[in-house]
């Protein structure tokens, strides 16, 4: 008895029950050794139920437990880190033929990723909401704006927030048939998903990589309102820092 | 003799988050609390902010279920380090792991899956309790599995294995006694002689937990080590046995699935602060 044999039919419950083990008294352990298949199948397959709230709601009880058991022994995770499983659950759903018609599904699993993801972030201390107050505009062109590790930015040519609200709240409207692009703020330790105005989420992507708020307005296009979405960002706590461009 | 681990002998809970208000507000069943490493290796958020101000309170024991201390290959170095900061950063009153693995091949299976105990196995877990200790620079305890099955190749018994461990590491023990009592059923040994033939000098800290019932293919009861429910009256016997003979020892209420409201799991406790008082003699 290897931990290898031992491990390959823990995870494939086609193979026969190892050999050398036994129930105490010499007989062999027979389903007994389904305990271990068990715990190790339930675990794994309530850490995803827990880690994507919005995929379960929409896949149904039944359908997620499937997926999940699919999932589970394709990609068992790699590290002790629960908290991170189910990093490759997109792709995965993204590659499943009987969810063909589900298109959204992938970055709905995203979204749940995303949340989790903000939920475990560093803490980061807020600039103060005066400090964007400049008594000229144009001094805040210049200036590159650091957000906080909770902050995630996640664009999606599907309605993946209203999808979230579908899955989650009782009576949520349906979704409309548009692209929509989330940013995640987490202003204590609540991470939040929050629908971004048309050029918001070019905006904040480009914050997000560095550019200078000039530069992040220009990609955000016509007709966008800076205001609301530093309003939000401020809200958020989401902004760490205020870096003039050349440094 | 000094004690194992700095932990009051006092009862303590697993803990829980929901729990978080009502353990600060009803504090008095409790006298420290017990952790999942795991749980605790993001990178800030509210876990940490509340285990920061739970440590204010509280004695603190960080338990790991995922360094695969029995497995066949190398310690994952990585999550070695990671317990470091974590150990580092808390400062913890006892830190405790499993006779168990629970990673092959990189793949981590989250559950804590047994081992044959041979000289082999022996010197394997002894390089990796050696390993950790001199990591984390401390001492930490080892804790007994519970058991569905057991290896035809076996050479030794389990309290004589784990006895070999702390005597070759010098690590302490922690003693399941819900774990012996589930084991004993399944494999057909009696409870109180594995308590009576276990290193109690050794042992750092006492847990109890409630199991599930279930049948084996002939019929024959398999107890689940379930977490799930109040601790079996025949567990809280097999505890007034081995603190009878090992006298007051930290005593911890697990409690991981299907987790009740505070006042139902600050009776478990209460009930193990009455057993820890029965082994009080006069002076």
């Amino acid at each position: 008895m290897t931990p290898r044999a031992f491990h390959a039919a823990l995870l494939d419950p086609a193979r026969p029950v190892p050999e050398g083990l036994t129930d105490g008294a010499g007989a062999p352990a027979g389903r007994r050794f389904a305990v271990y298949r068990n715990n190790v199948a339930v675990s794994l397959t309530e850490a995803l139920e827990t880690g994507f709230p919005v995929v379960r709601a929409l896949l149904g009880e039944g359908n997620f437990a499937r997926v999940a058991g699919l999932f589970l022994r394709r990609h068992p995770p790699e590290s002790p880190l629960m908290m991170r499983y189910g990093a490759a659950f997109p792709a995965f759903l993204a590659g499943l033929e009987a969810l063909e018609g589900m298109g959204y599904l992938p970055d709905c699993a995203r979204l749940d990723l995303a949340m989790r993801r903000s939920y475990h972030a560093a803490d980061a201390r807020p600039v103060d909401a005066a400090e964007l107050m400049t008594p000229d505009g144009t001094a805040l062109a210049g200036l590159r704006i650091a957000l906080a590790p909770a902050a995630i930015l996640l664009r999606s040519p599907w309605p993946i927030h209203a999808l979230r609200r579908l899955a989650l709240e009782p009576g949520a409207p349906p979704p409309p048939a548009e692209a929509q692009d989330v940013l995640i703020l987490r202003p204590d330790y609540d991470p939040a998903p929050h629908l971004l105005p048309p050029g918001g989420g070019a905006f904040v992507a480009a914050l997000r990589d560095g550019k200078d708020f000039g530069t992040a307005l220009d990609r955000a296009g016509d007709g966008f309102d800076p205001a609301a979405c530093l309003s939000l960002l401020l809200a958020g706590r989401a902004i760490t820092a205020l870096i003039p461009k050349d440094r | 003799m000094p004690p194992i681990t700095p932990l009051p002998a006092a009862p303590g809970v697993g803990y829980k988050p929901q729990h978080y208000t009502p353990i600060l507000a009803d504090a008095a069943p409790v006298q420290w609390l017990e952790i999942h490493a795991e749980n605790y290796m993001g990178d800030g958020g509210r876990p940490l902010a509340q285990l920061r101000s739970l440590s204010e309170r509280f004695a603190i024991s960080v338990h790991g279920v995922g360094l695969s201390i029995g497995g066949e290959g190398a310690l994952d170095r990585d999550h070695l380090a990671r317990l470091k900061h974590l150990v580092e950063w808390l400062n913890p009153a006892s830190f405790s792991e499993h006779l168990a693995w629970s990673t092959h091949d990189s793949h981590f299976l989250n559950d804590l899956l047994p081992l044959p105990y041979t000289d082999a196995t022996l010197a394997r877990i002894c390089d990796h309790v050696d390993e950790v200790q001199e990591v984390l620079g401390r001492r930490m305890l080892l804790e007994n599995p519970s058991s569905y099955l057991a290896f035809a190749e076996s050479t030794r018994d389990e309290p004589g294995f784990l006895a070999e461990i702390a005597q070759r590491t010098g690590c302490g023990l922690l003693l399941d006694v819900n774990n012996v009592f589930v084991s004993a059923t399944n494999l057909g040994f009696t409870p109180q002689g594995y308590i009576d033939a276990f290193p109690l000098d050794r042992v750092g800290e006492i847990h109890v937990g409630g199991h599930d019932e279930d049948e084996d293919d002939h019929g024959a009861p398999l107890l689940i080590d379930s977490h799930g429910r109040e601790v079996a009256d025949p567990v809280w016997a097999l505890l007034d046995h081995t603190l009878a003979r090992s006298g007051p020892l930290p005593v911890l209420v697990e409690w991981d699935t299907d987790v009740p409201d505070w006042p139902v799991l600050a009776a478990e406790a209460r009930r193990a602060r009455a057993a820890l008082a029965r082994t009080l003699v006069p002076a």
